[in-house]
């Protein structure tokens, strides 16, 4: 056998110049980060970056680049880079993106770039804000099973249609792209916000869960579903397309079925 | 190089801008209200006062406010609907976008109609 039998030759035609490891077109782009460090001034600052980046680089990419290459006090949060863990919530171009999912051939690049902390949470420095108001909100709906009967010796059998009732809510990874998007939250940071809800949501319409009339009772706060004015900014702002608002206008058509 | 502080506008799409002019259009609506049961009550301090402030009204100026008023309660009324369908209509939040476009061009119909018809009114002078 030979080397070149080896491997079974692709089935997929390419155009001349498409694979093989071509060019992938470079361009420039000017990041413009909100800077802000209260060890040095109350003030907030915009500094300007200027670097070369690739067709394949998302802002995630270019902001590691300023930080390892130009200027290392740049801060901001990122642990998996890869749209899992969420932790890079971040306003580009003001609107809230996960700077590991927007890719910056998808942003005008003629014009610089801005990237700011999310809105409505306390900054602590550049773009890392205080989450300890979200996830106080986040435990508030307690988002864990409450189940009162026995515990059984196998899994909780569900059927497919059940599953499928809050499919949509179970994708979120807390990452407050959708609470700090909403203009109720940063003017009332009492207000659960959409995140909280959307977990509330998922178990409040999970059929193996018992504590669906708890929850809607915590909701039903005058901090809680109703403080929501449906701007849909939370279900634009999701990087994982859950339909938040819907999930909101649910649990509000719950509580009202409920009191019925 | 630092460049000028303070932050961004957030860059909300339909429904945040929609929302937006549900809140400005509620305001003018209330003020307008708060005058109206001003100048409506003066009937019972005095009927010859009342009608010297009714009468202060019919100027081209207050015809023009009077197209905005008008502007601003249509637009309310009908997104108002809007809102209430993405609460309680199951695929409302889903068809919220077609729904403002509708809201809109409701309100340019009504719009056109009542400007032509109350501006030759006020205006014409006959």
């Amino acid at each position: 056998m030979t080397a070149e039998l080896a491997e079974p030759a692709s089935k997929i035609e390419l155009p001349a110049g498409v694979g093989g490891g071509g060019e992938i077109p470079s361009f420039d782009v000017t990041l413009r980060v909100r800077r802000y460090n209260p060890e040095v001034s109350d003030e907030s600052t915009w500094d300007d970056f200027h670097v070369t980046m690739y067709g394949t680089d998302r802002v995630l990419d270019a902001l590691h680049k300023v930080k390892w290459e130009q200027d290392g006090s740049v801060s901001f949060r990122r642990s998996c880079a890869h749209g899992v863990c969420g932790s890079d919530a971040m306003r580009i171009n003001g609107r809230n993106r996960l700077a590991c999912k927007t890719l910056l051939k998808d942003l005008d690049t003629t014009k610089p770039i801005t990237v700011e902390p999310i809105k409505g949470l306390p900054v602590e420095k550049d773009l890392i804000v205080d989450m300890e108001p979200f996830f106080q909100s986040f435990r508030e709906v307690m988002p864990f099973l409450i189940n009162k009967g026995h515990e059984p010796t196998k899994e909780r059998l569900q059927s497919a249609e059940d599953r499928e009732r809050f499919d949509d809510t179970t994708k979120c990874i807390l990452c407050a792209a959708c609470t700090s998007s909403c203009p109720v939250f940063w003017t009332d940071g009492q207000y659960f916000g959409p995140a909280a809800i959307v977990n509330a949501h998922r178990f409040i319409f999970d059929s193996r869960d018992d504590a669906g009339d708890m929850r809607l009772e915590i909701l039903n706060d005058k901090e809680g579903v109703w403080r929501c004015r449906t701007t849909f900014n939370c279900t634009e702002a999701c990087p994982r397309g859950i339909q938040v608002t819907q999930a909101i206008a649910e649990v509000k058509q719950a509580i009202l079925a409920r009191k019925i | 190089m630092p460049t000028k502080p303070a932050g961004t506008l957030y860059r909300g799409r339909e429904g945040m801008w929609s929302w937006v002019g549900h809140r400005v259009t509620g305001v003018v609506i209330f003020f307008f209200l708060l005058v109206h049961v001003l100048d409506t009550s003066l009937v019972r301090v005095s009927p010859e006062a009342y009608t010297a402030v009714i009468g202060a009204y019919k100027n081209p100026l207050m015809a023009l406010g009077e197209t905005g008023l008008v502007a601003a309660i249509v637009f309310h009324a009908f997104n108002g609907l809007r809102i209430i369908a993405v609460d309680f209509w199951k695929k409302g939040a889903k068809y919220q976008r077609q729904m403002l476009w509708t809201v809109l061009a409701l309100w340019v119909v009504v719009m056109v109609g009542f400007s032509i018809r109350h501006l030759s009114l006020a205006l014409g002078g006959h």
